[in-house]
């Protein structure tokens, strides 16, 4: 086959290459930079090479926030994911109760960040939330229940908060995968006498891959990213149980101003993301090989 | 294996039905014989699909019974019918094999491995499908697919009936031919009950022993396709069946004469008496083959226009103008028509009359 030589080609690339280098790359380049000097004002710097990385890696309070992390975003994914598909198994197919239930599905997602953080510490006070006084009321708990005060309830809040935050983002997508699925596969898995489980696992589940794939990468991301919740229900306390990274990181970013160490954290934190992002991706891929989404 | 029957079923799809026409099934009451190839063939939207759907225990219909070899099924579950349906789209388990995909039915009725095995190889022998076993069902090509989905059904030994609702509309027209013959030579092997519906009258005359033509919710004949061909017991079958259908001529009795406007067609003797005895809308009806088209006027021969001639190879299609009446001929290949006066000769014997759309007999 004859080729074209027409270098003149690489001009129809340029528009991408120069959105692609604004939106993403120059300003990944400028935390390239700050990660390897240190920058004592405008025009004072010095190079440092990988000293900043070096010092990150080696911080046992960033191991702790990692080991955190990798905690929390496990827990969502196992919390999250089977439970958005048992409620988008259990939500009405017609009529309207389908109306109704979307909607209120949908209004946590509605909600600003650091408002959610706001409604569940009002929700959760010992002394006036109703969460917090009413399980205080029933005298279950040994050690009274207060998330400022002690670290597992701390945990526990987060991620009640965090649950009731972005279930039901994997129910509407489990939901529109399930309702994509022709009604002769249904007919048909009742001729063959499938059981209930059977039509789940053989129908329902695979065609919802291709949606799950999405559920799961984008609460993969969001919860490894966590910010704005917990900074205002625990502010990364108490002490540091729930100090995640990015609450960590604003802390020697911003509270510490050391912008080196900051932006190669910021660095490796963006690389462990992209990394286990590529590694769901794949997987999920792999599982349902053979199959169109 | 069994005998269907249908007792008086109605269907509608609204929850309170109150005109006849909310009714998607009016009053359907036939038997399907044990054995035997039957197709339902209708325009879309006749009702074909939800009578499948009844017999095999998807829908439940609003009044009627269903009897599997007299005995009445309408409570079962499509499971417990033993029945087996293929779709007008391949429904395959994705992530299973072919294999899997066969053996899926049995397991599901808790048969042993070894029997599974063995049921499951004999039918994908039967269905060629023997070199695919292994593969993953979701990358075969649609022709195959749909084999999977047949041999789904097949598998059970004891299914009472395989329904397929338009099977062959998603295969390529050069594999529809193979398929159609792999379905009735499966037929002849095995003489399992098959319902067949289909909208295509090829697909359904050279499946099917017996044909029901189905239009607005009602089956207004079944028969052989000889039958539905020679003897349309309403004139939507005569128009129906055959390429092109039935003529049609609005007409009115003259002693033993038919006019059509102006035009005298003789009749039997036997027909025309049948036709006094009719009440309301009288036509006169005879398929285009049967119609002689000859250039000169013979006896009892009807003066007509020639409008248009389709050559269709082996013979032609001749469009002519009788009085304001369009009649379509079907005129072998070597007989010479004229391109404008000819005279039509309607053979007596071929010659029926309907009463408001009903054949008089």
């Amino acid at each position: 086959m004859d080729k074209w030589q027409d270098n003149r080609a690489w001009f129809l690339v340029l528009p991408v290459f120069v959105i692609v280098a604004f939106s993403a790359l120059i300003p990944l380049m400028t935390v390239v930079n700050y990660s390897v000097q240190d920058i004592f004002g405008p025009g004072e710097t010095v190079f440092v090479g990988t000293e900043w990385f070096k010092q990150m890696l080696g911080d046992y309070r960033l191991h702790d926030a990692l080991l955190r992390q990798f905690l929390f975003s496990g827990l969502v994914l196992l919390i999250e994911i089977p439970l958005g598909i048992l409620i988008a198994l259990a939500m009405p197919k017609k009529g309207w109760g389908v109306s109704i239930s979307l909607v209120t599905l949908a209004l946590p997602l509605l909600i600003p960040w650091n408002v959610i953080g706001t409604i569940w510490i009002i929700f959760t006070r010992p002394d006036i939330g109703l969460f917090g006084v009413g399980i205080n009321s029933l005298n279950l708990l040994e050690v009274p229940f207060d998330h400022t005060a002690t670290p597992l309830y701390a945990w526990i809040t987060v991620m009640l908060m965090e649950v009731w935050h972005w279930t039901p983002l994997v129910a509407l997508l489990a939901y529109a995968g399930l309702r994509a699925i022709p009604d002769a596969y249904y007919q048909a898995a009742r001729i063959d006498g499938a059981s209930p489980w059977a039509t789940f696992w053989y129908i329902q589940l695979p065609k919802m891959r291709g949606v799950l794939t999405i559920a799961v990468l984008l609460r993969w991301m969001d919860s490894f990213l966590i910010y704005a919740e917990p900074f205002v229900l625990t502010g990364g306390g108490p002490g540091n149980s729930t100090t995640f990274l990015s609450i960590y990181l604003v802390k020697i970013a911003l509270l510490q101003f050391d912008l080196g160490p900051g932006a190669a954290f910021s660095l490796i934190y963006f690389l462990i993301v992209l990394l286990f992002s590529f590694i769901f991706y794949q997987v999920l891929q792999t599982v349902g090989k053979g199959e169109k989404g | 294996m069994a005998r269907i029957e249908l007792h008086d079923i109605t269907h509608s799809y609204l929850r309170r039905p109150k005109k006849d026409s909310d009714y998607a099934l009016k009053r359907i009451d036939d038997t399907w014989e044990d054995g035997g190839a039957c197709a339902l063939l209708g325009p879309s939207g006749c009702g074909k699909t939800t009578l499948l759907n009844i017999i095999s225990g998807l829908l439940k219909p609003t009044s009627g019974s269903v009897l599997y070899d007299g005995k009445d099924v309408s409570a079962l579950t499509p499971e417990r019918r033993n029945i087996a349906q293929v779709f007008q789209f391949p429904v395959l388990y994705d992530t299973m094999t072919v294999f899997g995909n066969l053996a899926f039915p049995l397991q599901n009725r808790g048969v042993s491995n070894d029997e599974i095995r063995l049921r499951v190889h004999e039918v994908a022998e039967i269905l060629d499908l023997t070199g695919v076993i292994n593969k993953r069902a979701a990358g075969l090509t649609a022709d195959l697919k749909q084999k999977v989905s047949l041999g789904r059904g097949l598998v059970r030994a004891d299914v009472a009936a395989i329904l397929f609702d338009e099977p062959l509309t998603v295969i390529d027209p050069h594999l529809k031919w193979h398929l159609r013959r792999k379905l009735k030579e499966i037929h002849e092997q095995l003489k399992i009950t098959m319902i067949y519906v289909t909208h295509d009258q090829i697909e359904a005359l050279t499946f099917a022993d017996q044909v029901a033509i189905m239009v607005e919710g009602e089956i207004v004949q079944i028969g052989t396709p000889q039958d539905l061909f020679e003897n349309p017991a309403h004139t939507f079958v005569g128009y129906f069946i055959g390429s092109p259908g039935m003529n049609f001529l609005e007409c009115t009795l003259e002693g033993n004469a038919a006019r059509v406007d102006g035009a005298v067609i003789p009749l039997d003797e036997e027909t025309a008496a049948l036709g006094r005895k009719a009440q309301g809308k009288l036509e006169l009806g005879i398929r285009p083959m049967y119609l002689d088209v000859r250039s000169e006027p013979g006896e009892a021969g009807v003066e007509a226009t020639v409008t248009m001639i389709e050559d269709q190879g082996s013979y032609r299609i001749v469009t002519l103008m009788l009085g304001g009446r369009i009649l379509r001929a079907k005129v072998p290949e070597g007989n010479p028509v004229s391109e404008d006066t000819v005279w039509v000769h309607f053979p007596k014997e071929w010659i029926r009359l309907f009463a408001d759309g009903r054949v008089i007999t």
